[in-house]
């Protein structure tokens, strides 16, 4: 995970309001794309989802039913939530994509998860059903940048897969 | 020969379609399925979407309503029969004798498959299934031997289909209670077994605890490859031996097989997995299709890779070979 | 259908591997001491098995007969091999005692004659023990698994037919085709120089943390608990069921058939005939569970004051 730890290092010297903001304008950007994403949650909409990417200070927590996502640092979290996946932050990208089978990943380990298991399942399911693509969704983000972005996006995580083993295309 | 895939939700359905599935089975978001499990399954709608899909590119949709109906609540399973009917689904794949009745009585055109969680194990019940209610196919129990197979298909009037990948029932499916015994919740009953809603996962020093309800089912040490918590495959302790009772936790694989599965009559081959995604299924689905038709060393080669896959990333040909028994 | 006669009592086949003298002597003393009304006999879990009780079924068909009590021959659960499908045919052919169907085969080649159905077989609602009850079965003994709601609602819409409940004994969870038994003892099902025999009354299976959890009997896997519904012998009575299985344990069967018969008969306090039962099977803690649509292994203990709410 040599990307990952490049990247890490500057990620944990930003301040957190830069990546709070960063979060929410991507997470909001997704549901403007995909907008039925948490239908599939039904009676799981209203719990707290903390995503954890192992290499990262960082914590996000999503809550489905108000659209929100919270950025923390690790160790700084004031209210529980109801359940949380732990992994590698390409892991955790590729699960959001559904690019990599969450069961496969979860027996190999690779990613932890605790909590409230339906929960969990029920996001897992959910994101599945949408066709995510990080790069492309994100593009537009990115103004006149969009077409560069786009290809950098795809190359970064093409090598992210095939360092992990997942790129099975 | 046929390949049988799975669908949890519209998005893989699609996949298993791309991918070359000549059948892709899939079951309404209730109860009257036996995979019944958060954020899975089709609304009316979407199973819509999808038989029209599935259609135009000349693959057809089975529905599952393969739990047993509840005592006074049959109307949901008799409802979710008539929408698939309306919906013009391919096939119904049922397990419950009442519902059996009904279809054949109500749509007697509707072609009926006997689910897995029917246990229909031998020639006399099978029989029992075609001329009661006019069964066209079978999905065999993972509890015999391709020589069983064999023997049983020139005896019976219908079609043969069997599970060759994915997720393994130790037990006779549709006969087992291990799983409301400890939570409540049944395949039979509620389309679950070992329910999400029952499992925690518990940190201890460097090893990683699952459970379900209140029953300890496997400590994993540090670096093990763990699996879900499901009883059967669990951890325990019998007399002095301490280990998995009943079985490992691995999934079937009789890809290998194959040549063995058609000579004995069998015309159509199962995926297990629709609580899996759609990336799993498109990679089983575009491996399993292109190995049918590969000779046995590149199929060997082909099937090799899907051992990534599998749960504790093992695999058994089960019952499927007799010194599994 | 409110019942008129008090509630009838059969004695369910023994599930697991006793030797032949050990079955034909229990079963000679259910014949002359115990309060049943029918005795259901014949190997179910494991046809490998069947030698040890062959030599000694006529004279224990004859002294329970003798007795006044009606035999009924069970058919195997789990039927793969040719030669226990030759095994149900040729029984249905040459038997003129009732049987009882516990796999689709029996019932398939029971079609038309009259015949009983065991709690084995999935009838989870009125409409099948209806198809059922069409193709000739006069008697439907309940999975354990279902809760009070269903048997209460498949009494009143089903069939005329005698519907019994699962009232006593380590339930029946689930059969497979490998023995795990035989697996825990290093030995595979077609070698297995039958080592199940070595527990009559099942080999524990116990969590890593040491609970007791579940029991072996060959292919079979029962419950740890003893499944004992007496407190709720009166509801059931109410609403249908005109007979209760007791599955035997190695216990003393003779003293748990008269505890539950005085409990239907009125002269025993369900609370106090828990109490007894606790002594004469001390082997098993006690569940109820399933009825209370609840996790099986659970205990619900009725609260005194409020007959129908139930707690843990």
């Amino acid at each position: 995970m040599k990307l990952a730890a490049t990247l890490a290092v500057p990620i944990s010297i930003l301040p957190l309001g830069v990546l709070e903001q960063t979060s929410r304008m991507l997470f909001n950007r997704l549901l403007k794309q995909h907008p039925g994403l948490f239908e599939r949650l039904g009676e799981h909409r209203t719990k707290s989802f903390a995503f954890i990417p192992n290499e990262l200070p960082i914590v996000f927590i999503v809550r489905p039913s108000d659209n929100s996502i919270l950025t923390r640092r690790k160790g700084q979290i004031s209210h529980p939530v109801d359940a949380s996946v732990e992994g590698p932050l390409f892991m955790l990208l590729a699960l959001l994509e559904g690019r990599s089978d969450a069961d496969a990943l979860f027996f190999s380990r690779d990613l932890n998860v605790t909590g409230d298991m339906e929960a969990v399942l029920a996001m897992r399911n959910a994101l599945d059903d949408f066709a995510i693509d990080l790069p492309r969704d994100l593009a537009p983000l990115a103004g006149p940048f969009a077409p560069l972005f786009l290809r950098f996006g795809e190359r970064f995580r093409r090598h992210a897969l095939a360092k992990e083993g997942q790129e099975w295309n | 020969m046929e390949l049988i895939c799975p669908a949890g939700t519209p998005a893989a359905f699609r996949e298993a379609v791309d991918a070359g599935a000549d059948a892709v089975y899939c079951g309404f978001r209730d109860e009257t399925n036996a995979r019944n499990f958060p954020g899975l399954n089709f609304s009316r709608e979407e199973l819509r979407e999808a038989v029209g899909y599935a259609r135009s590119r000349g693959t057809q949709t089975f529905v599952a309503l393969n739990t047993f109906m509840r005592a006074g609540d049959e109307e949901i399973w008799y409802r979710a029969a008539a929408d698939a009917v309306a919906l013009g689904v391919d096939a119904l794949i049922l397990a419950d004798f009442g519902l059996m009745a009904h279809v054949a009585e109500i749509y007697p055109a509707q072609r009926l498959h006997v689910s897995v969680q029917a246990s229909a194990s031998n020639v006399d019940a099978i029989n029992f299934l075609v001329e009661a209610f006019n069964a066209k196919r079978v999905v065999l129990p993972r509890t015999l031997t391709i020589a069983d197979i064999a023997r049983i298909a020139p005896k019976i009037r219908c079609e043969i289909e069997v599970f060759v990948f994915g997720g393994l029932c130790v037990m006779a499916e549709g006969r087992c209670s291990l799983s409301s015994y400890a939570t409540g919740l049944s395949p039979n009953m509620n389309g679950v077994c070992s329910p999400a809603s029952h499992v925690h996962y518990r940190k201890e020093a460097d090893a990683l605890v699952s459970e379900l309800g209140d029953y300890t089912i496997n400590r994993f040490s540090s670096g093990e490859a763990a699996g879900y918590p499901t009883l059967c495959k669990g951890r325990f302790d019998v007399g002095d031996t301490r280990g998995y009772a009943f079985e490992d936790p691995v999934s079937l694989d009789v890809m290998g097989e194959l040549d063995a599965l058609t000579a004995a009559g069998v015309c159509a081959l199962k995926i297990e997995g629709r609580q899996r995604g759609k990336a799993y299924v498109s990679e089983v689905v575009k491996t399993l299709k292109e190995a049918l038709s590969a000779n046995p060393q590149r199929r060997a080669a082909l099937l090799s890779r899907l051992k990534g896959l599998s749960e504790g990333q093992k695999t058994t040909s089960g019952a499927y070979n007799k010194r599994w028994r | 259908m409110p019942n008129t006669h008090s509630p009838s009592l059969t004695m369910g086949p023994v599930y697991y591997l006793w030797d032949g003298p050990k079955w034909r002597d229990f079963h000679f003393r259910v014949a002359d001491e115990a309060a049943f009304d029918r005795v259901v006999i014949g190997e179910t879990v494991c046809s490998k098995r069947q030698h040890f009780i062959e030599p000694h079924l006529a004279e224990v068909v004859e002294r329970l007969e003798a007795a006044g009590k009606t035999v009924i021959l069970s058919t195997m659960a789990l039927v793969t091999l040719e030669r226990e499908s030759r095994q149900i045919r040729d029984l249905i052919e040459g038997s003129d005692h009732l049987i009882e169907a516990n796999d689709l085969s029996a019932l398939g080649l029971l079609n038309g004659k009259p015949h009983a159905v065991g709690p084995l077989v999935n009838v989870y609602n009125a409409p099948t023990a209806r198809l059922l009850h069409s193709r000739g079965a006069g008697r439907i003994c309940l999975p354990p698994e279902l809760p009070f709601a269903s048997v209460r609602r498949i009494a009143a819409d089903g069939p005329d037919v005698a519907f019994e409940v699962f009232a006593f004994g380590r339930i029946p969870l689930a059969i497979s085709a490998r023995c795990a038994h035989a697996r825990s003892k290093g030995k595979i099902k077609d070698n297995c120089l039958f080592v199940c025999g070595e527990e009559p009354d099942g080999l524990p299976v116990r969590t890593l943390d040491g609970q007791s959890f579940l029991v072996l009997n060959g292919v079979q896997t029962v419950s740890h608990t003893c499944q004992t519904l007496l407190g709720e012998l009166a509801d059931l009575t109410a609403c249908g069921i005109t007979s209760f299985r007791l599955s035997p344990q190695d216990c003393d069967m003779v003293a748990i058939a008269a505890l539950y018969r005085s409990v239907l008969d009125g002269a025993l306090a369900p609370d106090e005939a828990i109490e007894r039962l606790r002594h004469i099977y001390p082997a098993a803690p006690l569940s109820n569970g399933f009825h209370h649509a609840k996790v099986g292994a659970a205990w619900v203990t009725r609260a005194r004051d409020t007959a129908n709410s139930a707690a843990l």
